[in-house]
């Protein structure tokens, strides 16, 4: 809170100002209306005449009051509401940067989106009523002042009324906040349960799973039902409880102030202004329970913003350009080790050496390390121990802006952006249309492109839904040859596309038009055949590497996983 | 439709909602009572009780009595509406789930997943969160308006017509604010969501943004997208302030117009110093409502627009109809298909199939092959009666298809779909999706007979291992296993395997092939396949090619035509599978 004050001292003034003004005005209006009944209504119902000047200058002060007080409506709330859309745009902008910066952290995408958009809307959130909230204390004090000032006994209500709802706020936001926190939560599980079953539609269809479905759905629903009911429960007793008080305070206060009457201590207007003031004070009293009511939501939502503001970027980028000269990267790799979690080596000791323009294949069993070693070549994986050297510099000393103009990866699982196909070719790069029709070519992915409706300017939908698993893949393809890379990193990156045409593509990129480097992680015998040399990867070290001819005669683990495709795995064109 | 008539037919849907709403109305007006209690005990403390403590103090306690039944009228109107509400909802998304899976895949293929989601969900949390932050309100501040005026018109119809005329201009002022907020805050959810679209791809694409040396470009493309959030919310905020003050501006008018024409009015003995005191009060009862009106408006056109995306999936009629009671059951045994000059379009008119006629024999091994989009998955989802056929008959061991009840056909015939989809649930819970009854005997066995046992006590927790979100802490091919054994437990006497196309490695690759093996079985099983193998291993081959069946017949037949279209596919396969 005080951080979002000091990002925006100006804004939470003016704020704050508005709803003082707010505040005084709202007090003063009770006694504006006590005096223009003693002053100007009792002596005109008495002597049955009118005193135009009073009654005039009456008409003005009623005017005036709630003149000030839209403006004081007008400051709370549109710089209330400045202030904190700034905050959210702030951090959001904050969060994102981080997010953009940093590799996934481990966290489902869900769960940091979720960041970004509802708990910084929780965090901040709270700017809102802050302003009112202030503001109500400065009333509550004038107002009792100004009881006391009118009449002790009369001021006695006011001493009891305001605390009380203010402690009847707090018990209302602590009876109320797990409730609506379990009803979220089953809110998500609903919507999971749901996200799921549809996904898994054909299943449910085809083995005729539909009831089961169903009453898996309505469990769930029926205690999102539960759970919502009783947070009605909750708000049906509080918000009419809330309007019950000060409505019996003020009941009460006209007969004790009738009794106070008789006794001459006070006259008419002094009920009239006490009856007024317990009314309208009430209400700006329950922005205190809005503002506590916000506080363990906006302090979970800033703990999670700061996990991810907080989390560590690793070493700083490198500065070395990687020289362009237009001939392929030489790489060396050199007792590397890795780990995920610190503990389990997912690559020990492995040492490759890959000469300029070579193919080299990367061969092994599920889990052997083949994707951790091709994402640490491209800097996105950080090694414990070892180095990586392209062209004979440390890959953490390469300028990142040089390494990704020269080395390009396409990775396993195919990302499109919500964009047109150009755009996710270049990716803000810029290529004329030649070239990217050239990748298109090379990535066999031009015949496709040139059937969609806007050909080059056709817009995909979210991920790519809208093309199947081998088109997407030959475009994210396209979208790394089009750089002309002098490394050109692929992990199985052709694994949805007909094995004819990942030959072909193979091939292509042999005999392509620049000199290039390439690694690529494969399954399909086809496309190990057509590698210079291949390394052999079990459980994270580099078992062998040479020709494939060699490595079948002398490698038996080797033999045993390419072989494997030889007798009845060979496919067939889908 | 308009906000009328799907509010029509949401209540026709959810009977109980209707009645519940009308009895919450009722106990709302008396929820109201204790609010003008306070203005009319003040007139009647200032008017008569002034020097009369203890006729004060029964009207006090009479006061006190309407406001403590207000407090229990509106918390019974409270819980009912919630009750009602939240029951019919929850009523209702389960109808709107259950219509989403019976629509055949014709339509579901046709919608968004996330947008079926949102329908059980979103859609109809916003008619729910309206109807309890808004709904209450709405109630209380209609039935208080009302009262209000009466008690007013009661006192003095005069200065009530002053203050309703303060009031006025604000049925013409308030509808030019409303409409434009209204677009103003759909503007706001339409940013947020292109916001969150832009941060999402920078999360799920990190890898390439960032190999890309893209970071920069994507961080402003978000930035603009944050920006847009900031400037509609602030505009949106600034439409509702006004609106808030101009409630404001009319009561003030309004109470000049009292403390000026009350007091010529009681000069003339018109009125009293407690009614005059009585409209002060009163006159705040109109402030609420009018301040509140541009929330719940704006948030009963969400509502609205919310019940009618789940009412337009209740208005779709599920095509692929299960003939119940005047429906046969499948005779036991194996399973002969014919199909009778089918063909299949979809909605948009784009043929699919056209005119396949061929039989397949019970408990004969058939193999589709063709390119993609050459109609084999149709014809499987045709097979499976996922989808009704626009021409032609097919027909089960003679039975038409759409003539066999449901209970019997999803019994006899299933489909192993290619992406093997799992729940997020055990290996345990997903196989016995296969069959409901089976025992933690049965699967194991399973798991025994079609060779897995090895694999599935490889994992770390046996049958209890969790596979995660879509099964995705499995490898393709583990899913694919386990969907095998899934399907061996349903026990089909027609199995329709739609064989997946990735790559996966070596050693799953053989138990997959052996598994299947053991599967097929004694089945009447038709693949569509994308393995050399499958296709050489059958009794029959089928050639799609664009929609039809071009060729069929055993493979050493087929390879025998030469330049047909089968020979020159295996051709290409042989070349790619014996590269080496």
């Amino acid at each position: 809170m005080g951080r979002a004050i000091a990002d925006e001292p100006r804004i939470f003034s003016l704020a704050v100002a508005g709803s003082v003004l707010f505040s005084l005005v709202t007090v003063g209006t009770a006694y504006a209306f006590g005096a223009i009944t003693e002053h100007v209504v009792q002596p005109a119902l008495k002597r049955d005449e009118v005193d135009v000047a009073a009654l005039v200058s009456a008409g003005l002060v009623v005017l005036a009051i709630s003149i000030l007080k839209i403006i004081g409506i007008l400051g709370r709330r549109l710089a209330g509401g400045v202030m904190a859309f700034r905050q959210f745009a702030r951090y959001r902008r904050r969060v994102a940067n981080k997010l953009v910066r940093l590799p996934a952290q481990g966290r489902p995408t869900g769960d940091l989106l979720s960041v970004a958009n509802s708990d910084v809307e929780a965090a901040w959130f709270i700017i809102m009523p802050l302003p009112f909230a202030v503001g109500t204390v400065a009333m509550v004090v004038v107002a009792i002042v100004a009881l006391f000032v009118t009449d002790w006994a009369l001021a006695l209500f006011g001493l009891a009324l305001f605390p009380l709802i203010f402690f009847m706020n707090m018990l209302y936001s602590s009876v109320l906040t797990p409730r609506t926190r379990t009803a979220q939560k089953l809110r998500g599980e609903v919507s999971a349960v749901a996200h799921e079953s549809f996904d898994g539609a054909l299943i449910v269809k085809a083995l005729g799973r539909g009831e089961h479905e169903s009453v898996r759905f309505e469990t769930k629903v029926n205690q999102l039902r539960d759970a919502q009911v009783s947070v009605g429960r909750i708000r049906g007793l509080f918000n009419p409880a809330m309007d019950a008080l000060p409505a019996l305070a003020t009941v009460a206060a006209l007969f004790v102030g009738v009794v106070r009457l008789q006794s001459g201590a006070v006259t008419i207007a002094d009920l009239v202004t006490v009856a007024y003031l317990l009314t309208a004070v009430a209400f700006p009293l329950r922005s205190f329970g809005w503002v506590l009511g916000e506080l363990p939501r906006s302090i979970a939502g800033w703990e999670r913003i700061r996990g991810v503001l907080d989390a560590s970027e690793g070493p700083a980028p490198g500065t070395t350009p990687l020289a362009n000269n237009g001939q392929p990267i030489r790489v060396d790799v050199k007792d590397l080790v890795l780990s995920y979690d610190g503990q389990q080596p997912v690559l020990r000791d492995v040492n490759v050496a890959i000469p300029a323009g070579k193919t080299i294949a990367l061969v092994g069993a599920t889990g052997s390390g083949k994707t951790t070693l091709v994402q640490s070549l491209i800097n996105l994986l950080k090694p414990q121990r070892g180095e990586i050297q392209l062209d004979n510099v440390p890959l953490g000393d390469i300028e990142p802006a040089s390494l990704s103009e020269r080395v390009a990866w396409v990775g396993q699982s195919t990302f499109l952006f919500d964009d047109t196909v150009a755009q996710n070719i270049t990716l803000y790069g810029s290529f004329s249309e030649d070239e990217i029709w050239r990748a298109l070519e090379l990535a066999h992915a031009a015949e496709f492109v040139q059937a969609l409706p806007d050909g080059l300017n056709t817009r995909l939908g979210e991920r790519g839904v809208s093309l199947s698993g081998g088109q997407r893949q030959r475009l994210a393809l396209a979208r790394a040859l089009v750089r002309r890379p002098a490394l050109l990193l692929l992990d199985d990156a052709t694994s949805a596309v007909d094995p004819k045409v990942e030959r072909a593509i193979l091939k292509g990129l042999r005999s392509g038009v620049s000199e290039t480097t390439v690694v690529l992680v494969a399954y399909r015998r086809a496309s190990i055949s057509l590698a210079d040399e291949v390394a052999y990867l079990e459980e994270g070290r580099i078992l062998a590497q040479g020709s494939h001819d060699e490595l079948l005669a002398t490698v038996p683990g080797y033999a045993a996983v390419v072989t494997a495709y030889e007798t009845n795995m060979a496919e067939a064109p889908s | 439709m308009s906000t009328w008539q799907s509010l029509k037919r949401g209540m026709a849907l959810t009977p109980g909602l209707a009645k519940g709403l009308s009895v919450a109305v009722i106990l709302a007006l008396i929820a109201t009572l204790g609010r003008v209690a306070v203005p009319v005990v003040v007139q009647l403390v200032l008017d008569d009780g002034a020097d009369d403590v203890s006729q004060a103090a029964g009207y006090a306690a009479a006061a006190a009595v309407a406001i403590v039944a207000t407090l229990v009228a509106a918390y019974a109107m409270s819980v009912q509406l919630v009750k009602v509400a939240e029951g019919s909802l929850a009523k209702l998304r389960a109808m709107a789930f259950r219509r989403i899976h019976d629509l055949s895949m014709r339509h579901q293929q046709e919608q968004q997943r996330g947008s079926l989601v949102s329908r059980v969900t979103g859609d109809v949390d916003t008619v729910s969160q309206f109807l309890q932050n808004n709904g209450v309100f709405l109630l209380i501040s209609v039935a208080q308006l009302v009262l209000a005026t009466i008690a007013m018109a009661w006192y003095s119809p005069v200065l009530t017509l002053l203050v309703l005329a303060a009031f006025a201009p604000l049925i013409w002022i308030l509808p030019r604010i409303l409409r434009p907020l209204a677009a103003s805050s759909l503007e706001v959810r339409k940013e947020t969501g292109d916001m969150l679209g832009a941060v999402s791809e920078a999360v799920i694409g990190g890898p390439v943004v960032r190999s890309y040396g893209v970071t920069e470009q994507v961080g402003a493309t978000i930035d603009k997208t944050v920006r847009k959030v900031q400037q509609s919310q602030i505009r949106t905020q600034r439409l509702g302030v006004f609106a808030f003050s101009a409630g404001e501006l009319a009561a003030g008018v309004a109470m000049v117009a009292i403390v000026v024409a009350g007091v010529l009015l009681g000069v003339g003995g018109k009125l009293t110093l407690g009614e005059f005191t009585a409209f002060l009060f009163l006159v705040t009862l109109f402030v609420a409502p009018v301040q509140l009106a541009t929330e719940v408006l704006n948030e009963a056109q969400n509502a609205a627009a919310g019940y009618r995306r789940v009412l337009e999936i209740m208005d779709m009629e599920p095509d692929v109809v299960d003939p119940g009671e005047t429906g046969q059951d499948l005779p036991p045994g194996p399973v002969r298909a014919e199909f009778a000059d089918v063909s299949f379009e979809y909605v948009s008119g784009r043929p699919v199939l056209t005119d396949v006629t061929v039989n397949v024999a019970a408990g004969s091994r058939v193999a589709i092959v063709g390119q993609t989009g050459s109609g084999k998955t149709t014809f499987a989802k045709l097979l499976t009666r996922l989808m009704d056929p626009s021409a032609g008959r097919i027909t089960l061991s003679a039975v038409p298809l759409e003539q066999i009840r449901f209970n019997s056909l999803r019994k006899s015939v299933v489909m192993v779909p290619q992406d093997g989809f799992l729940f997020d649930a055990t290996i345990l819970e997903n196989v016995r999706f296969g069959r409901l009854d089976a025992s933690n005997e049965d699967i194991e066995l399973a798991f025994e007979v079609l060779g897995l046992a090895d694999w599935l006590s490889g994992l770390p927790a046996g049958l209890y291992t969790e596979v995660g979100e879509r099964g995705e802490s499995l490898s393709a091919g583990e899913r694919q296993l386990v969907a095998i054994v899934r399907a061996y437990l349903a026990d089909p006497a027609l199995l329709v395997l739609d064989e997946a196309t990735s790559a996966v490695d070596p050693a799953t690759e053989q138990r997959l092939a052996r598994a299947l093996d053991t599967l097929t079985h004694g089945r009447t099983t038709v693949t569509i396949a994308h393995r050399l193998s499958t296709a050489e291993q059958a009794d029959e081959v089928l050639v799609f090619e664009a929609g039809a069946l071009v060729q069929r017949g055993h493979h050493l037949e087929l390879v025998a035509e030469e330049g047909s279209i089968y020979a020159n596919l295996h051709a290409s396969w042989r070349a790619s599978a014996h590269a080496v």
